[in-house]
């Protein structure tokens, strides 16, 4: 594929002698570093189509990860340069353009993909080509390849939290769980989980509900008063997968039709920062949502990574400017890259299984508090906290673990049975009983 | 514990805050809150919240905020809240206060202070204190929604000790539907702990009250064996009477959200009824005009923040006009300059205005960001009427229902009685004869495509107040606006009003039966089906049409 010119070898030929001389002078080694080649990674994100509102701030946050690494060196003295493509929220384009970051462009490492969908749909692509992807979205779990890196949350390090929150007597001993979502593969996944998790708990069948919506439903009374029916007698709360811009009606109706959150909060696991910025707050004040982030964590790394994000979006002229916000996906999405990095340098080599290998066990002190990748099964061990929506759109976190979560990407409620382990296993395995 | 927590939460209820400040016990449990020590911490929290001074309460709301810090002076450690924090260079300050009586004690930096975090301990503990003195708080409100979700959160508890305080409230209470939750609320603190006499009379009230939050009490009391016959004879006939009010209930709910969507169907297809019903025109950017409306509203909605703040609920008002002339406008000069050369070619209409709608999608997304905007409701519009007790109607839904049927007479007028409405009827049906008699059709056709834009821009100001805006709000709604007219029939108004109706209807009727996914499903089959039977719609037009 890759063709190597004379003229190619003279000059790297050059450079290199030019930095053998540099170092051998004495001269600090940053010089040298940019005689080096780049080393080029991909960026994966739908920047156009449905997917583009929350997507094309993850792609924001891994360029500027990307100029902060550069303005300190590069790594391993290497600058990095991305690639940025466009797969316009078009699930075969995904594939596509995953083929071309790894074959023609020669990636060393991809960070992209939202909707598990798209993930499913590049999965292929990176095991045939031994690619590597970090993924950093919270998503259904249930996966576990050897070519992704997933910096988002696993079910237990969200969903199980979210609603263990709602039955505790700080929560407000909640009993009747109804459990609320758009109609694809995260939110019917998440729900499975979900029910499996308070039948275990001894919720009885009768007092949970499950009810789908088709993608950006608008009209949401009839659900609404069959919500208020459910929650006669009290002690009944929302889990919500619902998502995008569904939310606003839905919250709107709920706040319409007399329901309070006090009486029934909702517990959402799709709403964050970001989305919120587009919102009309007032109905939504008082309800709840379940992260691993929020931009109102209050310590020193957070503070640096709010600022830096806003400044970077001014100076480049991003719209929305300095009023941009962080979130959960971002904040994912920013220390997938430092990880990376920190990785590379471990390893000493771009090469992607040696890189692979030196991911199990990194840690990287993230805006959300020091972070660690797991062991053996690619997943990142996280915080979970529970917020409360103010009017803002900013959270208040009312609720935090002790320390850190770890990930379990099959799910203990549904697939007991089943583990991810690449290091003692080849991926997914069978427990012993 | 419970019992004694319940009892303390009762005698709050009860009693009038006592005053004594800054007792002895109360400053040791200050010191203790410091220490690292979770059992000396708990004990802290209840001493401080037993003691009922609404100083300490406050306190314990900062603590569980994360607003309360620890001060070491010399050998005396010092508890203090947190207030507005500030950076000054490299250094972060931060306001505090004493933690009884929020004296200011000025601006320190914040790495002087050790925080107190509450842990979820601590934050268990804190809650039944703050809670009980936030429903006594509540009940007093002036607001009568806040004074109401009080009473249904007592309703809810069901603590024996409550009654007393809810008694109190309805004898005060001005609000009838507030009085109505009250009377629920004892009746169910009543059912839970009353001697069976008591019980039964509870039982009977809950039923005259139509009480759905008293379902489940009711039916446990009338499968508990251990009650006496004429209890449980009592709740079954309660249960008998909710569940009959339950079933009128549900079909007024029914009825009012189908005619509900029908009166937002009928606001997007009527625009639509006007410019491919009777003018032929199949309009892609329909939609894209209804956007445009919306935005229209956000724009002056702003304006109103700025200039007007004091009449802000009022800015919908000045909204309708402003909407239906930017989609006119906008109408009118699409008109002009594209759809006028393309009439009589159906194929053509279809991709020239399918491409008008991207153009104008990302000329909005260029100006306002790909992201949705906020439009807030007028406080008016926002909550809604208890028409009968369980059946709460929004009141952006009324509204809307009322709008719609306003458009409506006003649109229908203007076609069948004003000389413009004779002139459009006249164009559509015979546009050759109609020029032989000297109707200017070219200015006909502009003005009623104009028209039929701005009832599409009216719509978006109506969509706005219930779902987003954004760049591609019309997009979710063009299918639907062409569904309404094609089944209604090409050519007729009646026809859009009736199918707006019936598709509303149906589709709340089908959502309740099976959910919103297969609802969805069955209409589009539904409307396949009579397309196939019948292809001219609903109502056809008779007589001699022009062009047929």
């Amino acid at each position: 594929m890759s063709t190597y010119s004379r003229r190619d070898f003279l000059k790297t030929g050059l450079a290199a002698a030019g930095a053998g001389v540099a170092v051998a002078h004495g001269f600090p080694s940053i010089l040298g570093a940019q005689g080096k080649d780049p080393v080029k990674i991909g960026v994966l994100h739908s920047l156009s189509g449905t997917m583009a509102i929350s997507e094309v701030s993850l792609r924001d946050v891994v360029l500027m990860a990307v100029d902060e690494i550069n303005a300190k060196g590069g790594v391993m003295g290497r600058p990095i340069q991305p690639v940025v493509v466009d797969p316009a929220s078009n699930w075969d384009l995904f594939a596509e353009k995953a083929k071309q970051l790894l074959l023609q462009d020669k990636v060393a490492v991809v960070f992209g993909c939202w909707t598990s969908v798209s993930r499913k749909s590049v999965l292929p692509v990176f095991e045939n080509n031994n690619g590597l992807l970090f993924y950093p979205v919270q998503y259904e779990g249930e996966e576990c390849s050897k070519n992704v890196f997933y910096t988002g949350a696993t079910p237990n390090q969200q969903l199980i939290p979210g609603a263990e929150y709602l039955m505790s007597k700080e929560g407000g001993a909640y009993k009747k769980f109804y459990l609320l979502g758009t109609d694809y593969v995260f939110p019917r996944t998440a729900n499975k989980i979900l029910r499996a998790f308070l039948l275990a708990k001894g919720v009885p069948a009768a007092n949970i509900e499950e009810e789908y919506t088709p993608f950006s439903h608008q009209d949401y009374q009839t659900i609404v008063g069959k919500i208020k029916r459910f929650s006669s007698g009290g002690g009944a709360c929302v889990l919500s997968t619902i998502n995008g811009d569904s939310n606003v009606p839905f919250y709107k109706e709920f706040a319409n039709q007399g329901l309070r959150s006090e009486n029934a909060p909702i517990m959402a696991y799709s709403v964050a920062e970001d989305e919120l910025r587009g919102m009309d707050t007032s109905a939504l004040v008082g309800h709840l949502a379940a992260w691993n982030y929020f931009q109102s964590i209050e310590n020193a790394n957070n503070k640096k990574f709010v600022n830096a994000f806003k400044e970077y979006a001014q100076k480049k002229g991003l719209p929305g400017g300095a009023k941009r916000v962080t979130d959960d996906p971002m904040e994912a999405g920013y220390f997938g890259v430092y990880i990376w990095k920190q990785a590379v340098e471990k390893a000493k080599t771009f090469d992607v299984d040696p890189v692979r290998k030196a991911v199990y066990g990194q840690t990287f002190a993230a805006p959300s508090g020091t972070i660690k990748m797991h062991e053996h099964n690619h997943h990142t061990y996280r915080p979970v906290l529970i917020g409360e929506i103010l009017k803002d759109g900013q959270f208040k976190i009312i609720s935090r673990t002790k320390g850190l979560v770890e990930p379990e990407p099959w799910s203990k409620y549904t697939s007991p049975d089943k583990g991810c382990d690449w290091v003692k296993h080849q991926g997914t395995y069978q427990k012993k009983a | 514990m419970k019992r004694l927590l319940l009892l303390l939460l009762v005698a709050w209820l009860a009693g009038p805050p006592a005053s004594h400040a800054q007792s002895p016990e109360a400053l040791k449990a200050l010191t203790d809150l410091a220490v690292d020590d979770g059992d000396k911490r708990e004990a802290a929290v209840n001493a401080l919240g037993t003691s009922r001074d609404p100083k300490w309460l406050a306190f314990l709301g900062a603590l569980r905020d994360g607003n309360v810090y620890a001060r070491t002076q010399g050998k005396t450690v010092e508890v203090v809240i947190g207030g507005a924090k500030s950076t000054r260079g490299d250094a972060e300050l931060i306001e505090i206060a004493s933690a009884y009586d929020r004296k200011p004690l000025g601006i320190v930096p914040v790495s002087s202070l050790t925080e107190i975090a509450a842990d979820r301990r601590l934050r268990i503990a804190i809650k039944p204190f703050l809670d009980a003195d936030e429903t006594r708080a509540q009940l007093a409100s002036r607001d009568a929604e806040t004074r109401r979700g009080a009473a249904v959160k007592l309703g809810y508890q069901a603590d024996a000790g409550a009654a007393a305080v809810v008694e109190a409230a309805i004898a005060r209470e001005p609000v009838e539907r507030v009085r109505h939750a009250l009377r629920e609320a004892l009746a169910l603190i009543r059912l839970a702990h009353g001697e069976a006499a008591v019980r039964i009379l509870a039982a009977q009230s809950l039923g005259t009250l139509h009480s759905f939050d008293a379902m489940p009490a009711l039916q446990t009391l009338a499968a508990d064996a251990g009650a006496s016959p004429a209890e449980r004879d009592a709740a079954r006939q309660a249960i008998r009477q909710i569940e009959r009010w339950s079933l009128l209930v549900r079909t007024v709910e029914t009825v009012f959200q189908g005619a509900s969507l029908a009166s937002i169907l009928l606001l997007m297809a009527l625009g639509l009824a006007i410019v491919f019903g009777l003018m032929g025109v199949i309009n892609m950017a329909h939609g894209e005009l209804m956007m445009i409306g919306a935005y229209a509203t956000y724009v002056v909605q702003n304006l109103f923040r700025t200039y007007l703040p004091g009449a802000f609920d009022a800015y919908i008002v000045a909204a309708i006009p402003v909407s239906f002339l930017a989609s006119a406008v906008v109408g009118a000069v699409l008109e002009r300059s594209v759809i006028r050369f393309l009439y009589g070619r159906p194929l053509e209409t279809l991709l020239a205005t399918w491409g008008i709608s991207l153009v104008l999608m990302q000329a909005v997304r260029s100006t306002f960001g790909a992201q949705n905007v906020q439009v807030e409701n007028p406080s008016w519009l926002s909550g809604g009427v208890d028409v009968l007790s369980n059946l709460t109607l929004p009141f952006n839904r009324i509204a809307i229902l009322v709008f719609a049927a306003g458009v409506l007479a006003a649109v229908a007028l203007l076609i069948a009685k004003t000389r413009l409405g004779l002139f459009v009827r006249g164009v559509t049906q015979n546009r050759h004869m109609a020029a032989c008699v000297g109707v200017d059709t070219a200015k006909v056709d502009t003005l009623a495509f104009s028209l039929g834009a701005g009832i599409a821009g009216l719509a978006g100001c109506a969509l706005s107040q219930v779902g987003n805006v954004g760049p591609d709000l019309g997009q979710g709604y063009i299918v639907d606006s062409f569904m309404v007219v094609v089944l209604g029939g090409v050519g007729q108004l009646a026809g859009t009003v009736y199918a707006a109706l019936g598709l509303g209807v149906l589709n709340k009727l089908l959502e309740g039966w099976a959910g919103a996914v297969l609802a969805k499903i069955m209409v589009l089959v539904f409307i396949v089906i009579f397309i196939q039977k019948r292809p001219q719609g609903l109502f056809a037009m008779k007589g001699r049409s022009a062009e047929a």
